[in-house]
């Protein structure tokens, strides 16, 4: 397999734009997946009745094959986008949601505790106190929804969209590997290069576990 | 001043936590509930500060009862000492003890500073205030802890049996703090611990509970000690309560005559003074342990046990020898102390 060095020269332009708009769509769903999931994952802490109907809806979520969740999606959105963002929302909401909830729950009851003690409302308590602390659980999530998602765009290519995936049909109709070889790099560079990206920023938001004594 | 007034907690599981409690803690004074777990005590303090809300009764901190007021309100006026700190683990030791003031609307600047200063006041050094939690020791944590619930200078302090989970040296230290602490502060002071020995240090008053959240007895610490109501208090008390009240009496009205200068065994002295040692007529040594007239009667009498004449060195406050104190004079005041107060057998 041989790679045609002289078609990525002359694609460039194509490959920048396939890379952004594969980046566009992963990274929109896991933003709308973040959304969604916050409300919904303070609601199964708190709630505890609504905690196993909440997960256990979004584990049935995660077992549609992801092309049947496209194709289920066409007759309200068509081969659109939107279609291709909805799906990857849901798998990114899945994983998400089960790690918002941990996180929360890592949350030390004695800090909770102290946290009201002071006279600190359960809002503040969320925002300040509850959540910077799952925020490590959380990230979690969020670096395997990212990577996930980037993975996923590609097979929305059934549905006309799909980013870098559309490198992968064109180069299998063609039999023509350059394509698919580039595609492939692509793709993993953006995964490996998003998921450095989001531990860093975890490394920012997170200085009292940098030092140790 | 906090009073509870026929006080009943009932959970939902249907145990009684606190039994029809009518109980009153003095302003300015530090009042330590005891017990053995489950008694109660820890229920009982949670009230004060709404954490838990009594199912009947009412109490009232400064004349006002706590339930008409707003909770997280409430709570900022009253200071919160747990144990193990409970500390917020990702906040800097500054912003620990910013905590309510920040809550109270404080601008960030003048919390911090403010926070700076409680710092020093519980005895830690400046940069430990960029730290985090778990970079200091759990001696440290404990005076952080201190530090927050002091920041707002609320007139009552909650300590929820706050040196549990220290060794027992520094635990030693944090009491010592507290009562300097306290005689420089004035606060209200409502103590939880299941030590005894650290209630009878602590307490200007100390209530009994037993299982089933009854109040026994409330009484000075020296009144509990002499006089338990009954078999059960006297049974917490334990066996050597006649000693600890020992321990609530100091060495300042007990005689002292000059050291022996001559016999088996002498005092012997540093250039300032400083007791260093007895010495025995064939040049063997023992060590000295001086007293000062703020040590109590229990320590006395220990010092005089293992010393080899059987007298303590006494010394002011800078160590200078002052005198000495046979272990006759010693026993003749513990004798005393216990005839005063009528110690029951």
């Amino acid at each position: 397999m041989t790679i045609d060095w002289s078609w990525i020269a002359d694609h460039t332009d194509d490959l920048t734009s396939l890379t952004l708009s594969h980046l566009e769509a992963a990274l929109t769903a896991v933003l709308l997946g973040l959304l969604i999931s916050l409300p919904l994952a303070v609601i199964a802490h708190r709630v505890r009745p609504l905690r196993g109907f909440l997960l256990g809806a979004s584990n049935v979520l995660f077992t549609i094959p992801s092309i049947a969740i496209f194709v289920l999606l066409l007759p309200v959105s068509g081969l659109t986008r939107t279609t291709t963002v909805i799906g990857l929302t849901v798998y990114s909401l899945v994983v998400l949601l089960r790690n918002t909830v941990e996180g929360l729950d890592s949350v030390p009851v004695r800090v909770k505790e102290a946290a009201k003690a002071m006279g600190t409302r359960p809002l503040r308590t969320l925002l300040t106190v509850e959540l910077p602390l799952a925020l490590p659980v959380i990230m979690a999530g969020v670096r395997i929804a990212t990577v996930m998602s980037i993975s996923l765009v590609s097979v929305a290519t059934y549905i006309g969209d799909g980013g870098l995936g559309q490198l992968f049909t064109d180069g299998f109709q063609r039999n023509f590997p350059t394509p698919v070889i580039v595609g492939v790099v692509l793709t993993l560079l953006l995964a490996v290069v998003a998921d450095a990206l989001l531990v860093a920023l975890q490394y920012v938001l997170t200085p009292w576990k940098r030092r140790r004594a | 001043m906090i009073q509870f007034d026929a006080v009943h907690k009932r959970f939902p599981n249907g145990t009684t936590a606190v039994h029809d409690l009518s109980l009153e803690m003095p302003e300015g004074g530090v009042t330590v509930l005891v017990g053995s777990s489950g008694c109660g005590k820890t229920t009982t303090l949670r009230m004060v500060n709404r954490m838990v809300e009594p199912t009947s009764g009412t109490i009232r901190v400064g004349g006002r009862d706590v339930t008409r007021q707003d909770a997280a309100e409430l709570r900022r006026s009253i200071g919160y000492v747990i144990q193990q700190g409970g500390l917020f683990p990702h906040r800097t030791v500054l912003d620990n003890i910013a905590t309510v003031p920040l809550l109270l609307g404080w601008n960030r600047r003048k919390a911090r500073a403010r926070a700076a200063e409680l710092l020093e006041t519980v005895g830690l050094a400046a940069d430990a205030g960029k730290r985090y939690p778990h970079q200091l020791s759990g001696g440290q944590q404990q005076r952080v802890g201190v530090a927050r619930a002091l920041a707002a200078d609320p007139p009552v302090l909650l300590m929820d049996e706050p040196f549990g989970a220290v060794d027992p040296v520094v635990r030693t230290q944090l009491q010592d703090e507290l009562l300097r602490l306290q005689k420089e502060l004035n606060k209200t002071i409502v103590f939880v611990t299941h030590d005894i020995d650290e209630a009878v240090r602590l307490g200007d008053r100390i209530a009994v509970f037993r299982t089933g959240g009854h109040l026994v007895q409330c009484a000075a610490p020296e009144e509990l000690l002499a006089r338990p109501a009954d078999d059960f208090v006297a049974e917490f008390l334990g066996a050597e309560r006649g000693l600890k009240l020992l321990s609530l009496r100091t060495l300042a009205a007990v005689p002292q005559g000059p050291a022996p200068d001559s016999g088996t065994w002498t005092l012997v002295l540093d250039e300032a003074r400083r007791p260093l040692h007895w010495r025995s007529a064939d040049d063997a040594e023992r060590p000295v342990r001086p007293l000062g007239d703020s040590d109590s009667l229990l320590s006395a009498l220990n010092e005089s046990v293992a010393s080899p004449t059987g007298l303590i060195a006494r010394v002011d406050a800078d160590g200078e020898l002052t005198g000495v104190t046979s272990r006759d004079d010693i026993l003749e005041h513990a004798n005393r102390a216990h005839a005063e107060l009528g110690v029951a057998a």
